[in-house]
């Protein structure tokens, strides 16, 4: 996102408030089971490695051991004649073939930092690909990389981030100066004033460990060439069809026209899958070339190594405050960890930290220097909240360092810098606009579900039995359905196509690429809704660019708020036609006509009325048509939001820790989220479970280590822990509903706000419980063992 | 080399020559084309492909195909025919489905299955305890609640499906 978002007028983020769906809402709202569960609850969905083609091969990656090194040589010619084995290539075979990796993110002064798809002469993080091979059986692909030779000259790590900015640190690129791959600066308001006229200045560095998003399904991608057709089809586990779809023929240098990208059922992404990876553009290549059809399948290993990860920034943050606990400026440089290249937007994601450090705080100055580091890891990118997390993260440990300072409770100094709903919408130092909000709202059923003042009363209890118990309150803003394409890196508009098939059945084309999410199910609501129908009668189709209009994608919360907008107004425009149609069969005015089960009729005069297939059937038979009424039925919409939509809510947690183990234990967790109007509550709880879940990861669990040599210690699931059904608790859920005027559905998206909200009332339930202690802050994650050190500084165990 | 193997996999007699090294997940799905089995890491930890091995649940990406010869195999696609001949879902898939237990669907016929096992050797259990027998299923979508509710709705209707017993058993599903 640039900072260009602006431009975005106040007049266009009031827009409309008025829903128009509010007529027929039958279906809208209901926890409608989903359409996408009987497939793959029996097995029978096909992602990527399901899909079986006659002649197949299989593509395996040799990938490098070292995190920095020059490569000397690559001896292939063992590989070349291995069992089975058809073809092995390293980076001279496809020099010129095939350009470098993508990334669409631009930051003025951006040093570019290119990774070619098969590392050339030097490798700049351990898992990086330095040849592939081809062979017609699983196992023989993966048997024939130990056949190759490769000859590493291994050149000192650059790992610490601190220290990769240092001077007479090894420098990864040829052509820079140093390891800084970027500087980028924001700010808005009078900070000399903010912190002259400050009572208290508090100064704290925070930390936001690297994370692996782990999607349950490793990436995939299976490509066939049909060569008379000059047809390239490439299957790929992807959030953004149709973008890898531009990149792919970018990358192969080959007509657009010529590329098909399927994402068929995919296995989760969290951002992880937001993007072009250099195995997608190779297997499309072997394919290509081989005549075959090539399969390449990502190990967990392989996964952990070479798939993006998340976060990892290191915050110096200043906040300046009054006796009272009004915020009055925020300062922080803050370092990000890029890793070695960039991805499709590594760069661009810690800016969005910048745009959101002030929160849901009324903080008149801010000012952030970020600074993007290069070092010899996997690239950071886009993980579920995708910088908008660590901004909330810190900013809420503020709020508690703060609350601490002065002895107050958090909830009250965080009332005390609420915008109040006649603010909006509401202009951040940072140049965002707010869309809408009722912070206090939230706040208050938050407290009042959590029985706050008797979970304050007993943990006071606790504490004099010498129980550590922690209550932890974060209040959060997001920054969501993205977005004004003024403001993104590659258009943040979204597509939809409606299709009603002669015989009456809709056909949804929506350029969101879902792949958990539901909208299969709440769109064919949408549908039923608007056209009077049933869900059953509404078919969602999506992840095929061969099928659906160039659309933009899943991710960034914004498939229901843009995608579903998209679908709503290609919706409406069939309403119209219909009823223009119907209308004229009738002899009505089709503004006097409503649609509802299955029937299009007068709501004045109910006795004229016609079923809803033959208004559709008269559309394509065209003999009944109005003058100038183009036969068929089938309208599309590309839609451009005005804005942004800015979620929010309060999640409230309790925890025990057990001194004598420094494990934490969940007790209590209520979320209350805010995200407009909801099509489908059940839907949205599941979203709002997710996205807790991982932050529980990240709080406690979590975090991709690194040792000094740049070898990746967490390199599989036994190393890193993603929680389990055991560690947690019931999640209690509520809702209130603050429509977005953005968009004309009221919708604002609710896909991260689990991972945004959840990781600072973790963390500062944790804090809260060691409060006693004389512990403000702790970094994460919160593994017993931090926490038992914390408790036992002498390292001696207590009676 | 290839040793020859024998499975009843739902149901359904086969006979292979397979490599001493094939695990059991590729044979179902890649000679079998039971792609249901899902493959999410190589080590055990994630469920992804659990099935049924003579009514055990295992992990079918840590099992040779020549270790598991000679048993009797479920897969998710073999599910539904074990619970109601005449067709129709398995209790613990209609509650996956009732209860939204499942988003991306790529852990869910582990999950499903492993659930099975469960309901088999305890049919009321208590929250805790289905959090425990899942324990070695990972889902990174759902947060596990709507699973856990998932596997609670089963309980519950696996005993009304059942002829009514002499000995009930009052320990009800907390949650």
């Amino acid at each position: 996102m640039k900072r260009a978002v602006k431009q975005t007028s106040k007049r266009a983020a009031r827009g409309k408030v008025k829903s128009r769906t509010a007529a027929a809402t039958r279906f809208i709202g209901m926890p409608l089971k989903r359409k996408e569960d009987p497939r793959l609850i029996q097995g029978l969905g096909r992602y990527v490695d399901d899909v079986q083609l006659s002649g197949m091969h299989y593509a395996a990656f040799l990938r490098s051991p070292y995190a920095h090194a020059k490569i000397r040589s690559v001896d292939l010619s063992k590989a070349r004649t291995a069992p089975d084995v058809v073809l092995a290539l390293a980076a001279g075979d496809v020099a010129g073939a095939i350009g470098p990796v993508p990334c669409a993110a631009q930051i003025p002064d951006m040093k570019p930092a290119p990774r070619p798809v098969l590392a050339t002469d030097r490798v700049r993080f351990t898992g990086e690909a330095v040849a592939v091979v081809v062979a017609s059986d699983r196992y023989a692909a993966r048997d024939a990389l130990d056949q190759i030779e490769v000859e590493y000259e291994p050149l000192t790590p650059v790992v610490d981030p601190e220290k990769a900015l240092a001077k007479g640190s090894p420098v990864l690129h040829a052509g820079h100066a140093d390891n800084s791959a970027y500087k980028w600066e924001i700010e808005g308001g009078d900070l000399g004033s903010a912190f002259k006229s400050a009572d208290k200045v508090i100064r704290q560095r925070i930390l936001n460990q690297r994370l692996i998003p782990v999607a349950l399904e490793p990436r995939g991608a299976l490509a066939e060439y049909q060569t008379g057709q000059q047809q390239l089809t490439l299957w790929s586990s992807t959030q953004i069809p149709h973008l890898l779809r531009t990149q792919i023929a970018a990358m192969l240098a080959i007509p657009e026209t010529q590329v098909r990208v399927i994402a068929p059922e995919v296995g989760g992404g969290f951002g992880s899958k937001l993007n072009v990876y250099p195995e997608e553009a190779l297997v499309a290549y072997l394919a290509m070339k081989t005549g075959h059809p090539v399969k390449w399948i990502e190990s967990r290993r392989e996964n952990f190594q070479a798939t993006i990860h998340g976060r990892d920034q290191i915050a110096d943050v200043e906040v300046a405050f009054k006796r009272d606990g009004t915020i009055l400026g925020l300062r922080c440089r803050v370092l990000a960890d890029l890793g070695a290249y960039y991805q499709l937007l590594t760069p661009l994601i810690p800016t969005l930290t910048g745009l959101m450090m002030t929160g849901c705080y009324k903080i008149p100055a801010a000012r952030m220097e970020l600074i993007g580091v290069l070092t010899n890891k996997m690239s950071t990118d886009a993980y579920r909240g995708a910088g908008r997390p660590e901004a909330t993260y810190m900013i809420e440990r503020v709020l508690d360092l703060v609350a601490a300072e002065l002895k107050m409770d958090p909830v009250e100094v965080r009332r005390k810098n609420f915008p109040q709903p006649k603010d909006f919408p509401y202009a951040t130092p940072t140049g965002l606009i707010y869309d809408s909000g009722d912070y206090d709202k939230a706040l208050d059923l938050a407290l009042e579900k959590s029985g706050y003042k008797k979970l304050r009363r007993d943990q006071a209890a606790q504490r004099k039995k010498g129980r550590l118990v922690g209550i932890g309150v974060s209040t959060y803003v997001e920054i969501c359905g993205m977005g004004p394409s003024s403001a993104m890196p590659a258009g943040g508009w979204e597509s939809a196509t409606v299709r009603i098939e002669p015989t009456g059945q809709v056909n949804v084309l929506t350029g969101a690429s879902p792949h958990g999410q539901g909208q299969e199910t709440s769109f064919a609501q949408l549908g039923a809704d608007v056209l009077g129908l049933e869900p059953g009668d509404v078919q969602v189709v999506h992840g095929d660019t061969a099928v659906v209009p160039y659309g933009i994608g899943t991710f960034g919360s914004r498939a229901t708020a843009v995608g579903g907008t998209a679908v709503y107004k290609s919706l409406l425009k069939l309403r119209d036609k219909l009823t223009k149609i119907a209308g004229h069969m009738l002899g009505e005015d089709p503004s006097k006509l409503e649609l509802a089960g299955r029937k299009i009729f007068s709501k004045s005069a109910p006795g004229k009325s016609i079923t809803f297939v033959a208004a559709v059937s008269a559309a394509y038979v065209a003999k009944t048509l109005p003058a100038e009424m183009e036969p068929g039925l089938e309208a599309t919409t590309f839609y451009e939001p005005a804005n942004f939509t800015y979620p929010f809510g309060t999640h409230i947690c309790v925890v025990e820790v057990d001194p004598e183990t420094g494990q934490v234990r969940l007790l209590r967790y209520v979320a209350v989220d805010d995200c407009g109007n909801v099509l489908n509550p059940l839907l949205v709880d599941g979203q709002v479970h997710g996205g807790i879940v991982q932050s529980v990861g990240q709080a406690l669990f979590e975090g991709a280590v690194y040792d000094e040599q740049g070898q990746l210690l967490t390199g599989e699931l036994m190393d890193y822990a993603i929680p389990r059904a055991a560690d947690l608790c019931w999640i209690e859920t509520a809702r209130t509903v603050t429509p977005s005027p953005v968009n004309p559905l009221g919708v604002k998206g609710v896909g991260e706000a689990g991972t945004i909200a959840a990781t600072p009332a973790l963390a500062g339930a944790v804090v809260d419980a060691l409060a006693p202690l004389g512990v403000r802050h702790v970094d994460m994650p919160l593994t017993r063992e931090k926490i038992w050190k914390l408790i036992h500084p002498a390292g001696r165990r207590t009676k | 080399m290839s040793v020859q193997v024998q499975f009843r996999v739902n149901g359904k007699s086969y006979q292979s020559h397979v490599e001493p090294r094939l695990l059991l997940a590729h044979y179902l799905r890649d000679t079998l084309g039971l792609t249901g089995t899902h493959i999410g890491c190589e080590t055990s930890i994630c469920g992804a492909c659990t099935v049924l091995l003579d009514g055990k649940a295992v992990k079918a990406c840590t099992v040779l195909a020549v270790q598991a010869s000679g048993s009797e195999v479920t897969t998710i696609e073999g599910l539904a025919a074990t619970a109601s001949p005449n067709g129709g879902l398995h209790p613990v898939q209609e509650g996956f489905w009732e209860k939204h237990g499942l988003q991306c669907g790529f852990c869910t016929p582990g999950m499903i299955l492993a659930s099975v096992e469960l309901l088999g050797k305890s049919p009321n259990p208590t929250e805790m305890e289905i959090r425990q027998a899942l324990s070695g299923n990972l889902c990174r979508c759902t947060g596990y609640q709507h699973i856990v509710e998932a596997v609670q709705h089963a309980a519950k209707e696996m005993k009304n499906r059942k002829p009514k017993s002499k000995n009930p058993n009052n320990s009800s599903a907390k949650r």
